[in-house]
């Protein structure tokens, strides 16, 4: 028995590094590798606390969450395959006009 | 005991492929360790009884979501991260914001202990059944919107990733 707040602040370290790492990376994969790391620390608080009250609409959420993410993940990458295509680098620095 | 244990060995393994995957250079290696992340999270929640969460997550992230995303950093050959400087205003005020944000949550969770319980290992467990029951019945609607919601990502990325004929 151990008590919730360990599973919230696991979820908090969790989700400060991929907020680190959406500000310090510069690869535009990786970015959007980072924000699937803060989806990941956000399921985990909604099921701890799902087991907290014992609701089962916590574990729905994380349900919802993951389509979400996969939907997002989809067009995210489709997104990048044109991006390279059209400036041919994965730097976000050098991808800062939005016509060429 | 068995809990603790358990759950500090693989919040550890979390923390860990976290920094790692804050640390490294390289894409693929950073796709890895998140990987490892994913995996961890899945035992974490089959410790707190969340059974259909914990296959989802082995299956559609660290399988589907992470498999596309290495598929597309070997499709576009990415190698290396090019160190450039970042932005002036997350140098300064990072580690600051870091503070402020552990201080916030400290604050929160430390001040109302009553309503904060423990949690025991199989106390609360929540079979598939049920989950379905309560997604088919009191979720229908969200379900619905989330099958449209993913009709047009299907679309959006077919347009997307279509090469354009000149």
């Amino acid at each position: 028995m151990i008590p919730l707040s360990w599973y919230l602040i696991l979820g908090a370290i969790l989700f400060a590094i991929g907020v680190a790492s959406f500000l310090v990376k510069r690869n535009i994969i990786t970015i959007f590798m980072s924000i699937e790391l803060m989806l990941n620390a956000v399921n985990l608080t909604f099921v701890a606390f799902a087991a907290q009250w014992h609701q089962v609409s916590g574990q729905v959420f994380v349900f919802f969450v993951m389509v979400v993410a996969a939907a997002e993940a989809a067009v995210g990458l489709a997104i990048i395959l044109a991006v390279f295509r059209s400036r041919e680098t994965l730097n976000v620095d050098q991808v800062n006009l939005l016509k060429l | 005991m068995l809990h603790t244990i358990l759950f500090l060995i693989f919040a550890g393994i979390c923390v860990a492929g976290a920094l790692n995957f804050l640390l490294q250079h390289h894409p693929v290696n950073s796709a890895l360790s998140l990987i490892v992340v994913m995996g961890a999270l899945a035992a974490l929640f089959l410790l707190l009884g969340a059974e259909f969460p914990a296959a989802v997550q082995v299956i559609v992230y660290a399988g589907a979501v992470m498999v596309l995303f290495v598929f597309v950093i070997m499709l576009l050959n990415a190698g290396v991260e090019e160190q450039t400087r970042g932005s002036r205003v997350a140098s300064i005020l990072g580690i600051p914001g870091l503070i402020v944000f552990f201080a916030l949550m400290y604050w929160t969770l430390s001040a109302p202990r009553s309503q904060m319980a423990s949690v025991h290992i199989g106390d609360y467990y929540v079979p598939t059944q049920a989950l379905g029951i309560a997604l088919f019945r009191e979720f229908l609607l969200p379900f619905e919107v989330t099958s449209v919601l993913i009709l047009i990502a299907i679309m959006g990325a077919v347009v997307l990733a279509r090469r354009e004929r000149h």
